[in-house]
């Protein structure tokens, strides 16, 4: 496949343009999703299937009244929703959507990505933080021990990928698997990935930070009008890069029959682990907070070092047979 | 010693002058013991004799000072009564003591049970009753700036009576200070050797406590150490609302106490008033109440099934569990007419015969459910994560149980096969084959198993219902039984005079007290009717079961965390009004 070259404002331009609008498109199709393996409508009444409730949702989240609560402490408060939505973004930056469309090739794309989860983490403790609630806090708190304690492995899941390519580019990465998706090699590698990305973007079974039975609305309780908008569409826009990275490192990417354009291929691969998400959510119940980091400790962290391991000892066996070392 | 009744045993103890009888319609051995010896009393009678009384069923008083009094009846002002229940003995023991106004005041017995403190809260909230020793007597329904004590004769009944309702700015402000929480008025420490404690306000408005209930949870992290429930926001009244209804326009007022139970609340004031008047409910009738209260009892089940599993995060099965309520309610429609408060049952019988072809809505639901039942067991009940969320939390024993005063799938889910419809049968149950389901851990999730299992008993129930329902009335000629049957009105005078007063202003019921015991959906259920000869009752008690369970919460919740606390408030499975009343 030729690389085509296209102006790189005007893959920016289309990558913002696409995420921004699927994003909220993403909570009608949840909304219509999770109605439909419950047994109701949804939304329906809103333009064909419904799908203008999206616009009416937003302009309804533009024009309320932008409070901030007076206990709260303000530039904090305000900088929060804000970080969600820029490091998810910015992580867009490492994902190749066809061949050659894609918004920078950096050599180490994947730590930037992890570097970028790391970062939205603040927003969460942060926002909890200012917003100078006990329900927020304790979601705050909850949280930031969930993403610290999933991150670890995220990583290391991660790995086994980097040893079989030997490259950080996703780009690299994705041609690597022309004969073999490395979900097939690297299936535990895959499992973990899958967990610890739903734990980063806190989605149910993970969504202890904002356990709505318990803690109300968790961290963003006092978050309303466009900075709540934020946080949710954050939570979409992290729905959609956890689905891309796993079709890029465990799915093949783009790559897929010919009858397709590779960005089609992308896009379908995209929203079957969109759906996954969608339908985890209609079905699983919400594990306690400390049986969460119980699993992630004792459970996925070994599965994870354990899959690296022998990963790694097979790349080195083989690579010392091509070298004809004797071990 | 062992074979003698409790007036032989009381008699002995402490002289013969001590205790004397009254005769109760409801046969339930009443005694009267003066106050002073009231603790002492009930203390042997709890922990001295053979086949003692275990449990504390409910205290309550009543103002007798606007009573009609029965020649002989020893109180003229106050009166407390208590019931105790003797699960050896299987039978309830009604301890009276008078009181007179100038000195309202007795012994606390909250040493001797632990659920005494919110009975006896009530009865001195209600009624302006002291109890000495008491660890924290204050309000408990009422806010705690309300004037007077409301089921006090002398109390406004109507809202028309105590003038205009204003919420000015400085009465807002007044209000919120009071509710304002304050640990050490409740004993607990703000902090303890190595760390500062939080305390976290949950409700009254939040998602997880189904209703405007606040419970004030003393944190250590996410630890619980201490949890207060406060209770009264759902207050209504419907106690000192029977004051003012005839005996007949107070059933729709029932039907709102356990708002999820429908026709079972009924059934339980109408056993107290049937008691009373001696009306025996032709054997139709008493078929259908069983049914309909089998097909209430699984819509309440179906509801509490759905929301637990929302409270530990699964989405999904509310959806499914309201959808197969909702078949319920469409043959409770089409046999009461209403849906969640039909308001069905009358004094005698029930409103109107069965409509033409409830047999094929009845056979439907028969034959859908099971099936249901089983997907719901796959999805919720053998799913790991939901039993992660519930088994071995908030762990109460049988005796635990019995001391705090828990029924129905609560106390059965320790270990304790007690069903009142088996024990102490009524409207006919005991022609009726089911199982009693019972549990071994008494944890959350023991009692949801409890309580699926009740629902394929009552559906064994309803299944008997439609293969032997008999023929005949659906309503007694008593002519008491309101409204009277028609028929007979044209014939002679004196129907026709009876079904004129009947209808205008209501039966009257004669004079005499009757509590029933009823298995109602959460627990055991009691409505205790006083009449002095009246159309209208005299006092009427109301005993819940979910304000004994609820007031188990900072026992039971200690040491949990709060996502916890969520598992345990899901697994009691409590009705807001019915806590309130």
């Amino acid at each position: 496949m030729t690389e085509t070259t296209i102006h790189p404002g005007l893959i920016i331009a289309g990558v913002l343009a696409g995420l921004l609008t699927i994003a909220p498109g993403l909570i009608w199709l949840e909304r219509r999703l999770l109605a439909l393996w419950q047994d109701r409508y949804g939304p329906n009444r809103a333009g064909p299937f419904g799908v203008l409730v999206v616009l009416a949702d937003t302009l309804k989240l533009f024009f309320k009244e932008d409070w901030i609560p007076p206990f709260a402490d303000r530039p904090v408060f305000v900088i929060a929703p804000a970080i969600v939505a820029i490091t998810v973004l910015m992580s867009f930056v490492i994902i190749p959507f066809a061949p050659g469309f894609i918004v920078t090739d950096f050599n180490i794309g994947i730590l930037f990505f992890l570097a970028m989860s790391s970062m939205g983490a603040y927003s969460i403790i942060l926002g909890g933080w200012a917003s100078n609630n006990k329900y927020a806090l304790l979601g705050a708190m909850r949280g930031a021990a969930q993403l610290i304690s999933y991150e670890v492995f995220m990583g290391l899941s991660l790995m086994g990928v980097v040893l079989l390519t030997g490259s950080f580019r996703l780009q690299a990465i994705i041609e690597a698997q022309r004969d073999m998706w490395f979900v097939v090699p690297q299936f535990l590698g895959f499992v973990t990935f899958l967990i610890a990305g739903i734990a980063e973007t806190h989605r149910l079974p993970f969504d202890i930070p904002e356990a709505e039975s318990e803690l109300i609305a968790g961290f963003h309780s006092e978050y309303s009008g466009m900075k709540f908008g934020l946080f949710f569409v954050g939570e979409y826009l992290g729905i959609m890069l956890i689905s891309s990275l796993v079709v890029c490192l465990f799915f093949g990417g783009w790559l897929g029959p010919d009858f397709l354009p590779p960005i089609v291929w992308f896009i379908i691969k995209m929203f079957a682990f969109i759906f996954l998400f969608i339908l985890l959510r209609a079905s699983l119940p919400r594990p306690r907070y400390d049986q969460l980091m119980e699993f992630g400790w004792k459970i996925l962290l070994p599965v994870t070092l354990l899959n690296l391991l022998v990963t790694a000892a097979i790349v080195l066996y083989q690579s010392g047979a091509e070298m004809n070392i004797k071990f | 010693m062992e074979d003698l009744n409790p007036p032989e045993l009381l008699q002995l103890k402490f002289g013969e002058d001590a205790v004397s009888k009254q005769v109760a319609q409801d046969n339930i051995v009443t005694l009267w013991v003066p106050s002073v010896k009231i603790a002492e009393v009930l203390r042997y009678l709890k922990s001295e004799i053979s086949k003692p009384y275990l449990l504390l069923y409910d205290i309550t008083a009543i103002d007798e000072r606007a009573r009609k009094r029965e020649m002989g009846y020893p109180s003229d002002q106050f009166t407390v009564v208590y019931h105790i229940y003797s699960f050896a003995r299987n039978s309830f023991l009604r301890i009276k003591t008078a009181l007179s106004e100038d000195k309202l005041s007795l012994p606390s017995i909250t040493s001797l049970w632990m659920n005494a403190s919110w009975y006896e809260r009530e009865v001195f909230d209600m009624f302006g009753i002291l109890f000495e020793g008491h660890p924290n007597l204050r309000r408990i329904l009422m806010p705690l700036t309300w004037q007077g004590h409301p089921l006090r004769k002398e109390h406004p009944a109507r809202a028309t009576e105590m003038g205009p309702f204003q919420l000015f700015d400085e009465k807002v402000d007044r209000e919120q200070s009071v509710l304002k929480f304050n640990p050490e008025e409740w004993g607990l420490q703000t902090q303890s050797e190595d760390s500062d404690f939080m305390f976290l306000n949950i409700g009254p408005q939040h998602p997880g406590t189904h209703g405007v209930l606040r419970i004030i949870l003393q944190l250590d992290g996410e630890d619980i150490v201490d949890a207060v429930p406060d209770i009264g926001f759902h207050h209504r009244g419907a106690e000192k609302m029977a004051e003012r209804q005839s005996w007949h326009t107070y059933i729709p007022y029932t039907d709102r106490v356990d708002y999820l139970g429908g026709v079972n609340n009924n059934l339980a004031y109408l056993l107290a008033v049937e008691k009373l008047a001696g009306i025996h409910v032709p054997q139709r009738a008493q078929v259908i109440r069983v049914m309909m209260c089998e097909f209430f009892r699984i819509a309440s089940h179906l509801v509490w099934y759905g929301t637990f599993a929302q409270d530990v995060g699964q989405l999904s099965p509310v959806f499914y569990m309201f959808t197969d309520r909702e078949k319920i309610f469409d043959v409770v429609e089409a046999v009461c007419g209403g849906r969640m408060h039909p308001n069905w049952f009358r004094i005698g019988g029930v409103a109107q015969d069965l409509p033409n072809g409830w047999q094929t809505l009845v056979k439907n639901f028969i034959e859908y459910f099971p099936k249901k039942l089983r997907e719901y067991d796959k999805m919720v009940m053998q799913n790991s994560l939901f039993k992660a969320r519930t088994e071995g939390i908030g762990i109460f024993t049988k005796k635990e149980a019995i001391e705090w005063g828990a029924t129905g799938a609560n106390l059965r889910a320790c270990g304790l096969e007690w069903d009142l419809r088996k024990k102490q049968p009524y409207s006919g149950y005991e022609n009726f084959q089911f199982d009693v389901p019972i549990g071994k851990n008494g944890d959350c999730y023991d009692r949801a198993a409890v309580r699926v299992e009740e629902m394929r008993q009552s559906l064994r129930i309803i299944e008997q219902c439609l293969k032997n329902m008999p023929e005949g009335p659906y309503k007694s000629d008593h002519p008491q039984a309101t409204p009277p049957i028609k028929k007979h009105t044209m014939k002679d005078i004196e129907t026709l005079i009876t079904h004129f007063l009947n209808v205008s202003w209501g039966p009257v019921i004669p004079p005499g007290e009757a509590m029933s015991c009823t298995e109602a959906t959460k627990g055991a259920n009691s409505y205790y009717a006083i009449s002095d000869g009246n159309t209208s009752p005299y006092r009427m008690r109301i005993r819940t079961p979910s304000f004994a369970h609820m007031q188990m919460i900072s026992y039971i919740s200690k040491g949990y965390t709060v996502a916890d606390l969520l598992s345990i408030l899901g697994a009691m499975d409590y009705v807001l009004a019915d806590i309130d009343r």
